[in-house]
């Protein structure tokens, strides 16, 4: 369009456009917010507004104060998930960061097939939870899986996994002609072969972090560093470690989100699901069990889903904080 | 790296390698381990657990005095698991539940997240920011904490077990948002004041210039949105009870349910489940590792 336009008629459409702004941008904004009002905000208050509340088939019959947290808090089932979660994010944390860095730091050393490892090693990401159930529950199969006829041929015995109810430290001070109280006994081998497979999934995705923080750290650091005399361990201990912290950090916090938020692993893996013997059942299957297996208790349901949101708001909020600050060294 | 030149020497190429391949046995092996299983009988892993290549691949398949004398390899007899799967669950059904859902998401929220973004990233107007700031802390909430009362929502809305309910809550997405508004904002003013003055409307500026420009960030969009949705677990297991309405993740867990012990079928089905979005995997491997690191999305 080459009509020439006068100044003033320019004027005009700059100020039309200014005018419409307000009422027009909301036209734009308003599927997205009708959905995210519906079906994220009004939920979240929902949950809030539940966990106060005696629900009777969908409807709020009455104010129950603070009644669901102190059942929930007077619950040992409650506490017990809560520290099966515990166990479970200790089990999948620190090892997803250690073992990931660990390969991270291989990977970065300028290695040939260096796309071919990152395709591989990033395969489980992509698959699904439930196919990575499925393929493990037959790999851990006491009897005829394949991971206990490996270990018997390397005369490790056969461990229960899944089906395993014994706490760990219990086993290993059975091996040493130990017994140890039932309180001391530790995660169950169950939960810690879903921490295993929990930790297998998510390490191709630890990995590509790690690396892409690794692949930012500018070269000249370890230059200056060498010229010192540094060695390397000390370029790791002194250069690496330290200009890669708020990558470490950013993988701490979300592993941890998500480790407390593990769900279907438990529902898939174990039978009955959250055995044996609930050794297995962490808190969003406490809430999920409450939600929706009679006789449901939706006011509690909601009470959980509420300490959850916490404990994960809680941990947003200082990764924020810290991220925000960029303190390294 | 050359900052590590010491660490490389004393390690050497070789002993780097050697663990990188052991790394990378341990996470290919299960899915080899998943395909081996799929091609054998349940009385051949009855008899042999622990065998790794299938009877019905060997070279002496049919051969006298084996198991299989008499028999002959055809293309039924050699993915005879994946038929009986197939015809012993609605896994067609399944499949399409999850690739129609998938799509219905996609298309949603390309739209709504590129209205959105717009929005945000060149207009202004009262309560902006405000507005903004609401969706993004939407982010930080996870999924088992609207989980109860989104049912009851769902329930009355009468879309419980209905295509309604996979897809309409899943249709906007505050990360998607973030991302464009990000990438809307880095368009320079003069590309929208040329066109203002061509006489173009904001929505065709946004349509015919702006969606044009953000290609790759909505690959990755596209690409995040496929695999949340295809792998999805909690949310239809929970608003799903038909076999009718179930997508292939819930499909796979029933029928892993029922069929406990049949290792060959269940593999067979974990095969056919993963392959898709595996075959996607290695044509767009680079974009989807980029899109899933980008998200956040774990699981």
């Amino acid at each position: 369009m080459s009509t020439p336009i006068t100044a003033r008629e320019l004027s005009r459409r700059v100020r039309r456009r200014k005018r419409l702004s307000a009422a027009g941008a909301l036209l734009y904004i308003l599927p997205a917010a009708v959905i995210i009002i519906a079906f994220r905000l009004v939920p979240i208050l929902a949950a809030f507004t539940f966990s106060f509340f005696e629900i009777k088939m969908g409807a709020l019959v009455g104010f129950v104060g603070v009644g669901h947290y102190i059942k929930l808090a007077q619950d040992p089932t409650f506490w017990k998930s809560l520290g099966t979660t515990l166990w479970f994010v200790v089990g999948t944390v620190p090892p997803a960061i250690f073992v990931s860095l660990f390969f991270a730091l291989l990977l970065n050393q300028r290695i040939k097939a260096l796309g071919l490892y990152r395709t591989v090693y990033f395969m489980p990401v992509v698959t699904s939870m439930v196919a990575v159930a499925v393929i493990w529950k037959w790999i851990l199969e006491p009897e005829i899986g394949i991971l206990n006829f490996l270990l018997e041929k390397l005369h490790l015995g056969e461990p229960g996994w899944l089906g395993e109810s014994r706490g760990i430290f219990q086993l290993a001070a059975a091996k040493l002609g130990l017994s140890l109280p039932r309180w001391a006994g530790g995660p169950s081998l169950a939960l810690v072969s879903l921490a295993i497979v929990n930790t297998w999934k998510g390490l191709g995705y630890n990995i590509v972090i790690f690396l892409a923080g690794l692949q930012n750290i500018p070269q000249q650091q370890y230059e200056a560093a060498k010229i010192d005399g540094a060695g390397p361990w000390q370029l790791f201990r002194f250069v690496t470690w330290p200009i890669l912290s708020p990558t470490t950090f950013y993988v701490f916090i979300m592993s941890t989100i998500v480790s407390f938020q593990t769900f279907s692993l438990v529902y898939l893996m174990t039978s009955p699901p959250g055995g044996p013997e609930d050794s297995t059942k962490v808190l969003v299957y406490y809430l999920f069990d409450k939600g929706f297996t009679p006789p449901a208790s939706l006011g509690r349901a909601s009470a959980v889903a509420l300490v959850l949101f916490a404990i994960i708001l809680t941990l947003t909020l200082v990764q924020r904080r810290l991220a925000e600050r960029r303190v390294h060294y | 790296m050359a900052g590590n030149a010491k660490l490389r020497r004393r390690l050497g190429r070789g002993g780097i390698h050697v663990l990188l391949i052991v790394a990378g046995l341990s996470m290919i092996m299960p899915f080899l381990w998943m395909v081996s299983t799929s091609f054998r009988s349940t009385l051949e892993i009855t008899k042999d657990p622990y065998r790794f290549s299938p009877e019905v691949l060997s070279p002496g398949f049919g051969a006298p005095d084996t198991p299989s004398a008499g028999e002959s390899r055809s293309v039924g007899r050699v993915f005879a698991n994946y038929v009986e799967a197939w015809q012993s669950a609605p896994f067609g059904r399944y499949f399409f539940n999850t690739v129609f859902v998938a799509l219905s998401c996609v298309v949603g929220v390309v739209i709504t997240s590129a209205l959105a973004a717009y929005a945000f990233a060149r207009f202004r107007f009262k309560g902006r920011d405000v507005i903004f700031m609401l969706f993004l802390s939407m982010m930080m909430v996870p999924e088992p904490v609207y989980l109860v009362p989104s049912f009851i929502i769902i329930a009355r809305l009468h879309w419980l077990d209905t295509y309604y309910a996979l897809i309409i809550p899943w249709i906007a997405k505050v990360f998607s948002i973030f991302l464009l508004r990000q990438h809307f904002k880095t368009i320079p003013q003069d590309l929208f004041d040329a066109a203002t003055i061509d006489g173009a409307s904001r929505f065709s500026i946004l349509w015919r210039i702006v969606m044009p420009l953000s290609k790759a960030i909505l690959v990755t969009i596209v690409l995040f949105t496929i695999i949340g949705s295809w792998n999805s677990f909690l949310w239809p297991l929970v608003m799903t009870h038909s076999p009718e309405m179930r997508p292939i993740q819930i499909g796979l867990a029933a029928f892993s349910q029922e069929e406990g012990t049949e290792y060959g079928l269940m593999m067979a089905a974990t095969c056919l489940s993963v392959l898709p979005l595996l075959v996607m995997y290695f044509f767009a491997q680079k974009q989807i590792i980029a899109s899933l690191a980008s998200s956040g999305l774990k699981e």
